[in-house]
């Protein structure tokens, strides 16, 4: 029994074990796209790939702020409703007081960063339970954003505003030129500095930390603060998808980047995530939906899809990582 | 025949030749342990030696490889500790880890409650539970909460549901290691009240007096191989660790004496939760014991004077000006550090690497830029892995992956790099095997010898008399006397006395 356990594909099993760790996700990413390539060969066209990565890049900027308020064991559920909010004052700025867009989309991104750190504050200060106060915040906030747009879809002529969706840099689009810039900030924000360090510390022994001199209320509020500044920008990349500014958008939203955080390897028991698991994480949500739009599949059945590769994926992640339990 | 029927009564637990690996790692070689009815069985090595190891074995925790084990004459087999306790083994875990909102009656009938019809028979069942802790004279009903029960209390309704399920063999791993003096003699009591029963007892224990107090036997292990058993009577305390080791240890505590300097740190009249108008001062280069029985506010004062829990009275000074702290991260500022006694709980996060958690604490003083010096951070750590001789493959692993030891010394690593002037150890061998801890014991005096004052609180006097410079003993959270060195050298001092102001007596 023991011997037999020894060598999988070839690799010693625990080499095969730490490269699955490592790069197991990859693989899954990996897999989809053959298999969907296969099944829809216009799946592997340059434009369909730009096209999703277009797409992805909204759920991409929720799911690194969901990752950072994971990774500190907790989880920011009002995303959705920040989303709807930052749409709404953009309406009603642009659309019905005339601002311009600049100050319009800073008033915006400023008043989802302050809630969240709202949320940031109740949860380090008063040592809320993290679901408890972004579940209620977020009945708040989407109850101010239907306050904000009289209840009314407002539509947003402005092209220039518009353009923040479809103007291209070359053959790029420009919120891909975002996701790439944000991409890169988190991974230096996660590995590279003390704020990063303090995240994983405060996430994996909360005690260890305080007791290494880290300040709770600091990292949290922080945390919470960064995912609010990353709604906003979803927020502002998602009215310009629409051009119009409602209250009832980004419904469910939250499910996805924990979706795309999970499966990048984003451990519930804080301390553990990586940038480019997530960012594997978000474009295996986003081939899921295009992948299977393509192949002509009813979106019920998308929706099940997703949920059966979590499910899977976390799965095997706990058989592989089964050792360090 | 009627030998060989008298031989197997002999022994309760038989056994033989037992191996196991994990991948390529020989956990166990052939390792023999025999244990007679009603004896208590002691079980020593550093730790990596085998002994938990073999005790998973026992409990169906792990399947050796190889070998046999026969319990009561009969060969035994279990896949699990539910099985291994129906058989008559029971093991108590060094950390407990109770069901905090269960009652003590729950906790001992778990998952064999009374019931009626599919209801559960919460009267007759707290009944039972009454009647079994009368016979222990426990001080708590049967409806109290775990949660409500000191960590003593809990082991002894661990110890409790054992004997209710007619334990034949109890594994005690480090059945001490959070208990003070008192509870330790109460936990004696229990043992030898169970021995007389005809319980057989497996104990696990780095600490040597008790091995000596309470064991009839001791097995040694060393590196996963059995090196024999001995009978607690004529075998000698140096005998057992050059059994452990394998080579001859000659001083126990390598402390060196070194110059004793001006007053680094000095507290007036500090109070707080557990501990009242303490006064003391230590110097550059001294090593000041802290001894007292646990909950004596001794490890409350110095989480008091770390900015770990809130001070309502008194001043602190460091190198003669007066210093308020509030919170660890000022105290870390002046150069006050804080080594832990839980160090799973407030030492490492152990899912990070070494690296991370060696860097942490300091990371506000070195690191000024607004990305991080990674390199210059490396070198740190690995000087300092080093000069601790930290055993790790690369400071990229996880914590977790270490030994007891060397996750301490990780501990004292990430202290060091701050550079304190004055380091406060709490039990800083806990948990530590024979060999690590003497190497803990020699860093201490070359941190001394560098001019850092340090702080040791230690549970065990041996230890605390062996290296401090002074010893200031803790009764009911206010100091109680004071002890030299050269007192405890010239004989005037010893440990009878010492104990003796721990528990209030002058």
């Amino acid at each position: 029994m023991a011997k037999k356990e020894e060598k999988v594909l070839g690799m010693d099993r625990e080499k095969f074990r730490m490269f699955m760790g490592k790069y197991g996700i990859g693989v899954i990413l990996l897999i989809m796209m053959v298999f969907i390539s296969i099944m829809e060969p216009a799946f592997r066209s340059g434009s369909n790939m730009v096209n999703v990565a277009t797409q992805v890049s909204i759920n991409a900027m929720i799911a690194y702020g969901m990752c950072l308020a994971i990774t500190t064991e907790g989880i920011d559920l009002s995303v959705g409703a920040q989303l709807a909010l930052v749409s709404c004052i953009l309406g009603q700025l642009i659309s019905n007081k005339g601002w311009g867009i600049i100050p319009a989309i800073v008033v915006a991104i400023l008043v989802s960063t302050a809630w969240g750190t709202i949320n940031g504050f109740l949860i380090s200060k008063f040592n809320m339970f993290p679901f408890v106060v972004t579940l209620s915040t977020q009945l708040i906030i989407r109850g101010l954003a239907q306050v904000v747009s009289g209840g009314q879809a407002i539509p947003i002529t402005d092209t220039t505003f518009k353009q923040i969706y479809s103007a291209k840099l070359g053959p790029i689009p420009f919120p891909i030129l975002v996701l790439i810039l944000a991409t890169v900030l988190m991974y230096l924000v996660l590995h590279w500095t003390k704020f990063g360090r303090y995240v994983f510390a405060v996430g994996d022994n909360m005690q260890a930390a305080i007791a290494s001199g880290v300040s709770i209320i600091k990292t949290k509020t922080a945390t919470y603060a960064i995912s609010g500044f990353l709604a906003g920008i979803a927020g502002v990349i998602f009215t310009a998808k629409t051009a119009s500014a409602q209250s009832n958008i980004g419904v469910g939203y939250e499910t996805d980047a924990v979706a795309a955080c999970v499966l990048g390897g984003t451990s519930f028991a804080g301390g553990v995530t990586t940038v480019p698991g997530v960012l594997m994480g978000i474009f295996i949500i986003g081939f899921i939906y295009n992948g299977m739009n393509l192949i002509g599949i009813d979106s019920y059945y998308q929706s099940m899809t997703k949920g059966a590769v979590i499910i899977g994926a976390v799965l095997l992640d706990m058989v592989m990582n089964k050792k360090n339990g | 025949m009627a030998e060989e029927m008298k031989k197997k009564e002999e022994y309760v637990l038989e056994c033989h030749g037992i191996s196991k690996a994990f991948g390529g790692t020989q956990a166990l070689k052939d390792v023999e342990l025999l244990v007679r009815a009603g004896e208590v069985h002691a079980l020593l090595g550093e730790n990596g030696a085998g002994k938990s190891t073999l005790m998973k074995c026992i409990i169906g925790l792990h399947q050796q490889d190889e070998g046999t084990i026969q319990f009561e004459g009969k060969p035994y087999s279990v896949k699990g500790p539910v099985e291994a306790l129906n058989a008559g083994i029971s093991m108590i875990h060094q950390e407990l880890n109770p069901e905090p909102h269960l009652s003590i009656a729950e906790t001992i009938f778990l998952k064999r409650e009374d019931t009626r019809g599919i209801f559960l028979n919460k009267k007759a069942q707290n009944e039972r539970a009454e009647e079994i802790l009368r016979k222990f004279d426990f001080p708590h009903s049967a409806k109290t909460l775990m949660k409500e029960l000191t960590l003593a209390q809990m082991q002894m309704v661990e110890i409790i549901k054992a004997v209710s399920c007619n334990a034949r063999l109890i594994i005690m791993d480090e059945p001490t290691s959070s208990l003070d003096s008192e509870e330790t003699e109460h936990l004696f009591r229990t043992i030898r009240d169970l021995k007389s029963k005809g319980v057989a007892i497996i104990y696990i224990s780095h600490r040597m007096e008790e091995i000596f107090e309470i064991c009839d036997h001791v097995s040694v292990f060393r590196d996963g191989t059995y090196v024999g058993e001995r009978s607690m009577e004529g075998v000698t305390r140096d005998e057992l660790i050059s059994m452990m080791v394998g080579r001859k240890v000659e001083n126990v505590f390598p402390k060196t004496d070194c110059e004793i300097g001006d007053v680094v740190f000095k507290v007036e009249g500090l109070s707080g939760k557990g501990f009242e108008d303490i006064s003391f001062e230590v110097r550059k280069g001294e090593i000041l014991g802290i001894s007292g029985l646990v909950g004596s506010g001794r490890s409350e004062t110095m989480r008091g004077i770390f900015g770990m829990d809130p001070i309502t009275a008194g001043q602190m000074y460091l190198e003669g000006k007066e210093i308020k702290i509030k919170k660890p991260s000022q105290a870390i500022k002046q150069g006050i550090c804080m080594v832990n006694e839980d160090r799973k709980n407030f030492g490492l996060a152990l899912h990070r690497s070494i690296r991370e958690n060696m860097a942490l604490p300091t990371l506000p003083l070195k690191q000024k830029a607004p990305l991080l010096n990674k390199k210059q951070e490396e070198k740190d750590c690995l000087d300092m892995g080093k000069m601790l001789t930290l055993k790790a493959a690369s400071i990229e692993h996880e914590a977790f992956s270490l030994s007891g030891g060397n996750q301490q010394k990780v501990v004292l690593a990430k202290w060091l790099l701050a550079n304190p002037k004055v380091l406060i150890l709490d039990e800083p061998t806990r948990g530590v095997d024979v060999g690590a801890k003497s190497e803990i014991h020699s860093l201490m005096c070359e941190f001394a010898a560098k001019g850092m004052a340090v702080i040791m609180i230690s549970s065990e006097l041996p230890e605390v008399m062996g290296m401090s410079d002074r010893i200031l003993i803790y009764h009911e959270g206010k100091i109680n006397g004071e002890v030299k060195r050269e007192e405890i050298l010239s004989g005037d001092e010893n440990q009878e006395s010492i104990l003796r102001r721990a528990f209030g007596g002058k």
